[in-house]
């Protein structure tokens, strides 16, 4: 994708919705999620009307991403009501992407048609992996059998954009079995793949099951899968348009093209992120915090922090660096590339500036980069404008 | 006056833990030196340190008005001695100020070595003796072994050993009474000239220097003009006083006996340890017998691990070199640690406690280099040099010999482990030298060895092989050529220097790969693989590489991600910030500590 088409996406308004429901919690996820709560569903998706219904009224919405959770674990016409909160109070652009994503377990041709007939057009698969060995070690209820049958009840009811996600890194794991994962994944000609490395987050059962002396993933091992995927996947004519994402040209991830162009962005439901009026704020993350806030009329908000001035600036090239053009020069980008931090860097290999933009050359580093970046003092005319006021809310219960 | 027939100035010698503090407070109790609302536990030792470490680092000294059980009161004064070897160059001054000494064993341990280095001190000194066994109350203890023991070297009769128990009190009357009878009185000229030793000074915030002083012959009376005969400096006695032990002024000192002397002097290196005090006019011609100043043996660079605190640190060293007159430094600069100082101290333990000093009174966050030792450097014009760090040694062309400290190692030991203890040393390059059963369980052995193969872990691996039961002490005897190297340890081939050290070349090896081991472990990964060489000269040793980081990505940096991952990594960078640059790489302050700990593993 070009870089001008990547940085269109930076007046974008999108809006992503939080499912919190899925069957069961897996060992590594540590997003907002409850499982055996699923009679708790309608009361959430009023409350997630209710909360659409207290935010300002926008422009109509170019990309609406339904995410989890698993979205396709609840009933497809609660998820179409949301849809239709979301069209009266801001309206959805006829062109709009209206993504959600689901497991392969829970998609079959009843609930892919119902889907595609509420207006949804994208569908991203939790398909892990294509080798039973790894879909146990993560924890995962579907076989890969399931995929194949997820991605042909989709194509059937007309779903023409879906996307696929794949974990790397998994202890046990061989070069062989990811290699397969891979392939597995080109034959069913999906439109996008994302790939990511296996994390250990504290608090998961796999962060508690390192800490006491299971095998973590190797990092090394993990370069070896990257670069062993991105290869395999520009050769089925596939292009990394951000760290962990490949897609087919024109198929990219517009919700996430506006979030990485630091475009806008509303949030809805329980534990929620969203960036608008320069302000990037969160939701209550605990589902019975988040409902008793929005059924007694408040906004569910848990913090908010004003990015404006230089602050802005840093967080341009913050999402912006994660994507493959990189980002248009700047005050940042001058800053960076004035700084000793900087030309360490350029001298690695790690960034490059062709014509006007700055790019993270080698993916596997970024953080490195990343961390540069914050680090950059503004230069002196914006330090006098510089913002950093950090409203708190109530404190995430 | 008193009468001096009627002093008796002595010294406790005693292993730490064996009870002299618990001793003195005995005493001062019998003789009323202090209320019972006062007697606080252990009053000698005053210092928060010593109280913890149970030594005494600073000696002090207190006065007893003694009655005898025939009604004669006698002056007691007990001036006290540092329990640890490091410390022995002021326990020679004490003595030089005492005509007995009470030899203190603990029933229950028996003989340590220091003890008898302490006590061969004291006859060298002439003073009497007194061979005293401690703890008597103990199930454990043992008097008679222990009596056995102290008579083997001593000479006498184990009947005459006095048995104590100062926890009790039991035996401390017997005690005080045998101090009187058998410590001889002083002798000096009560008419001659004024000579007074001055036996130890401390600063004091209030009053300036304070010296402790022994009068010898004459009498110094308040508000004398007297002159300090090696200094040269004249000063007026603005207020001496005795300790008893609070400071109580008197008009006069006279020949015989101890107490302290303000001058009004404020800077304690105008004060010279050791000097002789005489009167300003009607001055002695000679001195009385000095004793060495104390030199460094060992040296360490010592640099904050906040730059920012360096002038913090100087202004600490300033503070505690008012107490402490044998702490010396000078200005050091590494690359890799920034600005510190090359601290010289006694010994090891000297060296720990000023090291916790600095850390816990002056709330200082250091980093201290490997220990080493004062080489000479003969050079090819045929002069010498004397290094203190491994920079300073010259290269081995522009260098014809380095000879290194020598010390005798004397080590009290139960019989069972003189086989590990032969072979620790034997294995560092001790000479085996002889043999003395002090009794048929306890054997002292004598060895000749580098210092430097004492002052990293020796007495940790000692003991650890005799299970605790061993005591060492060690003087310094001669300087000795050996084939010493200097190992440079190279990050990215640029040579670390604070690493770098001075061992002997069948050691270099080892040293080499136990250093690039460590830090094999404890540099994170660059960008760029990182080799890290031993080398001799360009000559490298051994080799380990930190291999390049490869991954170093958060895998999802979604709408919901961006700002716990903007604050994850704020966190990393204010990380990276407390890191040492070496060149191109990244050096975690933590690497330079643990790198440079002493060995635990071994």
């Amino acid at each position: 994708m070009t870089p001008d088409a990547a940085d269109s996406f930076a007046k974008a308004a999108a809006a992503y919705v939080h499912i919190p429901f899925c069957s069961a919690v897996c060992p590594y996820c540590d997003f907002a999620v409850v499982a055996g709560q699923d009679d708790m569903a309608e009361r959430y998706i009023k409350a997630v009307c209710a909360e659409i219904e207290m935010s300002e009224p926008w422009r109509p919405l170019e990309a609406v991403y339904f995410g989890g959770g698993t979205p396709s674990h609840i009933d497809a016409l609660l998820l179409g009501r949301v849809l239709d909160v979301l069209a009266s109070r801001h309206g959805i652009a006829n062109d709009a992407e209206i993504s959600l994503e689901a497991n392969p377990e829970d998609f079959g041709s009843v609930q892919a048609g119902e889907l595609r007939g509420l207006g949804f057009n994208r569908v991203s698969f939790g398909a892990q992996s294509f080798d039973r060995g790894v879909l146990l070690s993560l924890g995962r209820r579907h076989q890969a059998g399931q995929i194949e049958k997820a991605v042909r009840a989709a194509r059937a009811a007309g779903f023409d954009n879906l996307s696929m996600d794949l974990i790397y890194g998994t202890p046990g794991e061989t070069d062989e079995s990811w290699a397969g994962t891979v392939a597995g994944a080109v034959d069913l000609e999906p439109d996008h793949i994302s790939c990511y490395a296996l994390t250990v987050e504290p608090g998961t059962t796999l962060g508690r099951a390192v800490k006491d002396g299971a095998a973590a993933p190797d990092p090394d091992v993990q370069a070896d899968r990257y670069e062993a995927a991105d290869k395999a996947l520009s050769s089925a004519g596939f292009e990394r348009y951000e760290v962990s994402n490949w897609s087919r040209p024109g198929y990219e991830c517009r919700y996430n093209l506006t979030v990485w162009a630091q475009g806008a962005y509303e949030a809805y439901g329980n534990g929620a992120h969203g960036f608008r009026d320069d302000r990037r704020f969160h939701n209550i993350r605990r589902l019975e915090a988040y409902l008793d806030s929005v059924e007694s009329g408040q906004l569910p908000r848990a913090g908010e922090d004003v990015v404006a001035g230089w602050d802005a600036e840093i967080d341009r090239l913050f999402v912006g660096l994660r994507r493959t053009v990189g980002v248009t020069d700047g005050p940042g980008v001058d800053a960076l590339l004035g700084s000793s931090d900087g030309r360490r860097l350029l001298d690695a290999g790690l960034i490059a500036h062709p014509k006007g933009r700055l790019k993270v050359e080698r993916p596997l580093l970024a953080d490195e980069v990343h961390r540069s970046v914050l680090g950059l003092e503004p230069p002196e005319q914006w330090a006098e404008a510089r913002m950093t006021n950090i409203v708190s809310g109530r404190a995430d219960a | 006056m008193t009468d001096q027939t009627r002093i008796r100035n002595f010294s406790i010698i005693a292993h730490i833990d064996h009870g002299k503090s618990t001793l003195a407070d005995r005493f001062m109790e019998k003789t009323h030196a202090v209320s019972e609302r006062e007697m606080r536990e252990q009053l000698l030792d005053s210092m928060e340190l010593e109280r913890e470490r149970g030594i005494t680092i600073k000696a002090q000294t207190v006065r007893l008005n003694y009655t005898a059980p025939d009604g004669e009161v006698y002056e007691l004064n007990l001036i006290d001695t540092p329990g640890h070897v490091d410390f022995s160059y002021e326990v020679s001054r004490s003595l030089a100020a005492c005509e007995g000494a009470l030899l203190l064993v603990d029933g229950a341990q028996g003989v340590q070595a220091q003890t008898l280095a302490n006590a061969y001190l004291a006859i060298d000194a002439g003073l009497e003796v007194i061979p005293a066994i401690n703890k008597i109350d103990l199930p454990a203890a043992d008097p008679d072994r222990s009596a056995e023991e102290l008579v083997s070297f001593l000479g006498g009769s184990p009947d005459d050993v006095v048995r104590v128990s100062a926890k009790t009190g039991m035996g401390v009357d017997e005690m005080l009474e045998t101090l009187v009878s058998e410590v001889p009185p002083p002798t000096g000229d009560p008419d001659g000239p004024l000579r007074a030793l001055v036996f130890d000074s401390y600063f004091d915030a209030y009053r300036g220097v304070v010296c402790y002083i022994r009068v010898v012959d004459g009498r110094l009376g308040a508000g004398d003009s007297i002159r300090f005969m090696a200094t040269g400096e004249v000063h007026d006695a603005d207020e001496i006083g005795v300790l008893t032990p609070k400071a109580v002024p008197v008009g006069r000192l006279d020949s015989g006996e101890v107490g302290y002397l303000i001058t009004g002097v404020k800077e304690i290196d105008r004060i010279k340890v050791g000097d002789t005090i005489t009167a300003a006019r009607d001055a002695a011609t000679e001195p009385l017998p000095g004793y060495g100043e104390p030199k460094p043996m060992v040296f360490s660079g010592i640099f904050p691990t906040d730059g920012d605190d360096y002038e913090k640190l100087r202004e600490a060293l300033e503070k505690l070199r008012l107490n402490d007159a044998s702490l010396s430094w000078e200005p050091e600069t590494s690359k890799a640690l920034g600005f510190g100082f090359r601290v010289g101290f006694l010994g090891l333990l000297h060296m720990d406690i000023v090291r916790e000093r600095l850390e816990r009174e002056y709330d200082l966050d250091l980093v201290a280099t490997a220990p080493s030792v004062a080489y000479r450097v003969a050079m090819p014009d045929g002069s010498e040099s004397q290094i203190r760090s491994p920079q300073e040694l010259p290269d081995p062309a522009d260098r014809d010999g380095v000879a290194e400290p020598y010390v005798k190692a004397m080590i009290l030991t139960p019989a069972e482990y003189v086989g590990p203890i032969m072979d620790l040393a034997t294995g560092r390059r001790a000479v085996v030298g002889d043999m003395n059963y002090l009794s048929p369980e306890r054997v002292e052995l004598d060895f000749e060895i580098p210092l430097a193969e004492i002052v990293f872990d020796f007495f940790d691996l000692l003991k650890s092989k005799t299970k605790g039961y061993a005591s060492v002490d060690y003087e310094p005897i001669d300087y000795r050529e050996a084939d010493l190297v200097k190992v440079d340890i190279l990050l990215n081939g640029q040579p670390v220097d604070a690493f770098s050290a001075i061992v002997h070349r069948d050691n270099a090896h080892e040293y080499g790969m136990k250093m690039t081991g460590r830090l094999r472990n404890l540099i994170p990964r660059q960008l760029f693989d990182v080799p890290i060489q031993a080398a001799i000269g360009g000559r490298i040793i051994s080799r380990e590489t930190v291999k390049a980081r490869r991954k170093d990505v958060t895998a999802k940096c979604y709408g919901g991600d961006v700002s716990r991952k903007k604050k994850l990594l704020q966190r990393q960078k204010a990380g990276k910030k407390r890191m040492k640059m070496v060149g191109s790489v990244e050096v975690p302050q933590e690497a330079f500590v643990a790198a440079l700990k002493v060995d635990d593993e071994s």
